[in-house]
Formats: C-alpha cells, structure tokens, sequence
C-alpha cells in the first residue's frame, strides 16, 4: 500500500490528488470571498460603503457570517419532505462542484527529474467538454428538488420556473459551445486553450473571442440564466415569490445553496476563460511555461481572468433589472436559439471551405447578427417586448384621469 | 406478514449475488487489463464497490418509497450511478452520453411531470398487495434470467481492452453507422413534431 501510494504520487493520478486538495479549499474561499466582493461591487453602484465592520475593510465578513450560518437555528418546515429536504442544498453545491475536475487551470508542470509533464488538471478526459455540459445540465435539481420539497407554493414556483429556464437555455448554450468545437476540432479543453495560445501579427494571442465574438455573448447570456443570476434570477424574484426556492431554507442548508451558486459562476467563468479567453494563456507570453513559476504565472492569470467575469455578473445583476418570465422564454426560443444554430452553421460551411479559425470567422458571425437584425426589423419578428398578440395598448380601459 | 417484507429478501439477496457476480467479472477484466493497462489499482476495486451500493441502493429506494418524487430521486442517483460506472470503465463517452440523456433530459422531464401532477410532498403511492406479490415474482424470474446469462455467458476477457476513442466514435458514426443514425434523428424529430401537434391548443 505504501509502495504504491508512493509510486502514485510522483504520477498524474498523485499530483492530481494534490490538487484536488488544492483547488477545493482554493475555490471554496474564493467563493466565500465573492460573496464579500459581490456585497462590496452592490455598494460601490449604489454608492454604499458596504461591509466595513468586520476586520479591516470589511475583510473578516465572510468568516462571520460562516460562523452566524452555523451557529442558527436550523429549523424545517413541517410539511417538508424531510430527506429531500435536507439532500436539495447538498446536491446543489455537490454538483456544482463535480466542474471542477476538468477545467485546466495553469497548463503542464514539467519537474526535474521526470519523463512526462503533469497537467495541471484534476481529470484529462477526452471528453472535458461535454462532460462540463453534463454536469451543468444536472444543475437543476438541486433548485426543483427544494422548491418541491419545502411544501410551500412560492417555492415550489421557484423550482419550476427555475427548471424550465435551464432546460431551455441548455439547448444555446450547448449550440454556442458546439461552435467552438467544431471550429478547433477539439472535445479537449486543455488542447482548446493550447489552441489559443498562438500569436497573429507577432503580438495579437488568437483567442476565440476575437473570432467568435457573438458566440461568446450567447454563451455568456446562458451561462448568467443557468446559475440563476440576475437578470434571469426568476426562480427567487422576491417581488413575486418571497424567496423563491430557497424561502423555507436557513442556516447552512442557505448557505449551501448560496455556495452553490457561486462555485457555479466560478466554473461557468473559468469555462468562458477557457473556451474564449485563452485559458490560463498569458498574453505577453507566446509559448506555455512548464517551470514551476511559471505555473504559478499561468495559475494567477487563470485566477485573474476568473475574477474578471465574477466581476461582470455582478455588475450586471446589480445594473440590469430582471426579466420577465415570457420574455425570459421569448429570448431564449426566438433569439438565442436561432441565432447559435446560425452561427454553427456558419462554422460547418467554413470548415467546408477549410477555413476555420481566420477571419472568416468573423465575417461570418458578424454577418449573422446584420441578417438577423434586417430579418427582425423587415418582418418584425417578436424577440423582447410587447407582442403584437398580447392584449392592444390602444384597446386597453384607460386609466382614471389619463388616456394610455 | 407484510409482503413489503418479502421483496425487501428478494432485492437484498439479488444485490448481493449481482454485487458478487460483478466483482468477480471486474476481477477478471483488470487481471487481463493488467497486461495493457498498467495502472489498475485498489481504487477501482473500492470505488467499483462504492458505486455499486450507490446503484443497488437507490435502486431499492425507488422499489420501497411510497412518494413518487423520492422515486424519481432514486432513479437520479441509479443513473448518475451507471454513469460514474462508465467513467470508472473508462468509457467516457457513454458516461457522459448517459448523463446528458437520461439524468439531465429525461429524468428532467420526469420530475416535471411528476410535480405538475402531484400536489403536495404528502401524497402516498399505495400498492395493492396483489400487484406487489405478481411483480414480486416478476422480478425474480427476470432476476433469474439476468443471472443465468452473467454466468454463462462467454465474457470476453482477451479481446480489446483500451477504449474506443471519441474520434473512431465520430467517424463511425457519420460513416459505417449514418442510416441508423440518421434513422434514430428522424424518429425523435416525428416524436417531437408530434408531441408539438398534441400539445398545441384547438383554433377556436
């Protein structure tokens, strides 16, 4: 047992358990400390100070509100279901964090002495890709199970709003992400970014978004619908549902949704990373580094560029204000879908003529967009808004005191 | 005396002698694996049997459980399960292909059904006894049948061990395998077309 554990350890399978014990923790505090950033972004567009009690500027809240979420009451409802009760906020942030295993956060660490480089990746499937889309596609339970459980009505509209809403964003997302595949002919994430990391022009590094920019947007749109955040955040409007799926839940079983939740955004960010941004790829640096400083290097950009999308989802929950749920639907089955199914087969025509990867790339999704935009205009399809087959504005009873 | 009862043996000694059958036929693969794999180690022995009882188990959770949304639970960890199985067989593709269909797109859709239908966690399935006994003995011949071929079929363990790779998968199934491929889109899209048709409200 020794001898192999000691035999393990100077492998792949070794130096990925490391890591698992790494990025765990690493990602768990990350979370705790978004929560603390996301509170501080909401002051700072709403002209606050934010948390400033707890340790210099404010620094010890999260570790106070991991004790006061331990410390409360941990009541249930009665009528709850109980095992499902207690197993929702679990399976809500157990499977949120199953993404972690395949995202690659900093290349390949070569030490001396060894034949082959480690990746630095917990799990090098074949198949990375499409196992991330799984995992996320099993996102949803944990919401249903606890809108459903909690035996009461808001709650149980939460879940269901919450469960057609990533069931239906799944089906661009996937799209958008299919773009990308067929475009680096890559199932690999790992491969995805070493893809990236090439230079045109000698500076310019060739990351996808600089091609598939459009893609990007939608992958973006989808992945803020399916963590659940602002604007799409339906499944706890709390103007229309007290809290949504999570009313009857408090203490830590809250707080685990709110893990959830955040370790979602984390892996749907370094997801975008990966797939648009170069990964852990260093712009000023052209080659992938193997020395341990550079892991390192690659490790904070990896971590750097993470933050940044953090940053725009909460910029953007606590700028836009939340749809409504028929536009959410209308946006998703009318614009999105019909938009990356264009756009994939854009990218099937280009790799026809063999030129995936160049600047047709982008002729052709900002060519998508202009057809889409003279389609929606010309025939004026309904994508956002009010629908020409909703109740007239003009026919509407007036307003005391007013015409419409 | 309950027959709840009797089914419980049954689903017990059956999971006990699949569970055995198992492990002695993962034995033998990862004995002949042993000369093209080299890396089979005690983690497989372990995490095969943790997942087995992980399958098995929620498997008799969806056969006892009075409430239909806790069977639906079962059926997520069976299959989430079955997949982790694949994975740890090293068959990537089909865990995740059964991730994505089965645990993300069906049991999804199940689960809706269920809770549009159902109204309150309180609602009990009750099984007439008489039903319980007829699919009591059911599952045992089918049991028995299962059985019969784990043991007596000829597995295979010399043949090709590595997996098939995703890129075979893809050319296979765009080349020697596209008429069935195909076929099995056509299908699913007058599935859906028809499900479209039935659900679309009369014109007034």
């Amino acid at each position: 047992m020794v001898d192999w554990l000691v035999i393990q350890f100077h492998t792949q399978l070794g130096f990925s358990i490391v890591l698992l014990l790494v990025v765990i923790p690493a990602v768990l505090t990350g979370v705790g400390y978004s929560t603390y950033f996301e509170r501080k972004v909401s002051a700072w567009l709403q002209d606050r100070h934010g948390p400033n009690r707890a340790g210099p500027l404010g620094l010890l809240q999260p570790v106070a509100d991991g004790v006061k979420f331990l410390l409360k009451e941990d009541f249930m409802p009665a009528g709850a279901d109980r095992p499902l009760y207690i197993l929702a906020p679990m399976l809500s942030m157990g499977i949120a964090m199953l993404g972690l295993a395949v995202i690659p956060w900093g290349g390949s660490y070569q030490p001396a002495g060894l034949a082959e480089p480690l990746q630095v990746q917990v799990a090098g499937l074949d198949i990375g890709l499409l196992y991330l889309l799984a995992v996320g596609a099993l996102g949803v339970y944990g919401v249903v199970l606890a809108g459903w459980s909690s035996n009461n009505k808001y709650a149980f509209y939460g879940g269901l709003r919450a469960a057609a809403q990533m069931v239906s964003y799944e089906i661009p997302l996937g799209l958008s992400i299919l773009v990308i595949v067929l475009a680096s002919g890559q199932l690999r994430l790992e491969n995805i970014v070493e893809q990236q990391t090439a230079l045109w022009w000698g500076f310019l590094p060739q990351w996808n978004i600089f091609l598939h920019p459009v893609s990007f947007i939608i992958m973006f749109t989808c992945v803020l619908a399916e963590t659940n955040r602002a604007p799409f955040d339906l499944a706890e409007c709390e103007q229309e549902l007290v809290g949504g799926f999570h009313t009857e839940y408090n203490a830590m079983k809250w707080a685990m949704f709110f893990l959830g939740e955040y370790t979602h955004m984390i892996v749907g960010s370094a997801f975008m990373v990966c797939l648009f941004f170069g990964g852990w790829h260093v712009p000023g640096l052209a080659a992938e580094q193997t020395t341990l400083w550079g892991v390192l290097l690659q490790l904070a950009v990896m971590g750097a560029k993470i933050s940044i999308f953090i940053f725009v989802f909460m910029w953007i929950r606590w700028t836009l204000p939340r749809f409504r749920f028929d536009q959410l639907m209308r946006l998703c089955w009318k614009g999105l879908l019909p938009v990356s199914l264009a756009l994939a087969l854009v990218v099937v025509v280009e790799l026809f003529f063999n030129v995936p990867r160049s600047y047709w790339s982008l002729i052709g999704e900002v060519g998508v967009v202009a057809v889409a935009l003279v389609a929606v205009s010309l025939f004026r399809i309904p994508v956002t808004g009010r629908q020409w087959y909703l109740p007239d504005l003009d026919n509407r009873t007036p307003l005391r005191g007013g015409s419409v | 005396m309950n027959f709840k009862y009797y089914i419980w043996v049954i689903l017990l000694v059956s999971s006990a002698v699949l569970l055995c059958g198992g492990q002695t036929a993962l034995a033998q693969e990862s004995a002949a694996a042993a000369a093209i794999v080299p890396a089979s180690g005690p983690l497989e022995v372990i995490f095969f049997w943790v997942l087995a009882i992980m399958i098995i188990g929620s498997a008799l959770w969806i056969a006892l459980t009075g409430s239909v949304v806790r069977m639906a639970v079962g059926l997520f960890f069976s299959f989430g399960g079955v997949a982790l199985l694949f994975f740890l067989l090293q068959a990537y593709f089909l865990g995740v292909v059964q991730l994505i269909v089965y645990v993300g797109g069906i049991l999804v859709l199940v689960v809706f059904g269920i809770m549009l239908t159902s109204s309150s966690p309180h609602v009990r399935y009750q099984v007439p006894r008489m039903e319980l006994a007829t699919t009591g003995l059911v599952s045992l011949l089918l049991f028995m049948v299962l059985g019969h071929v784990l043991y007596h079929a000829p597995w295979s363990t010399t043949g090709p061990q590595l997996p098939v790779s995703m890129n075979e998968l893809g050319r296979g199934l765009l080349t020697d395998y596209l008429v069935p491929f195909e076929l099995a889109g056509v299908v699913l899209l007058v599935v859906m077309v028809g499900a479209a048709y039935l659900a679309r409200q009369e014109k007034r």
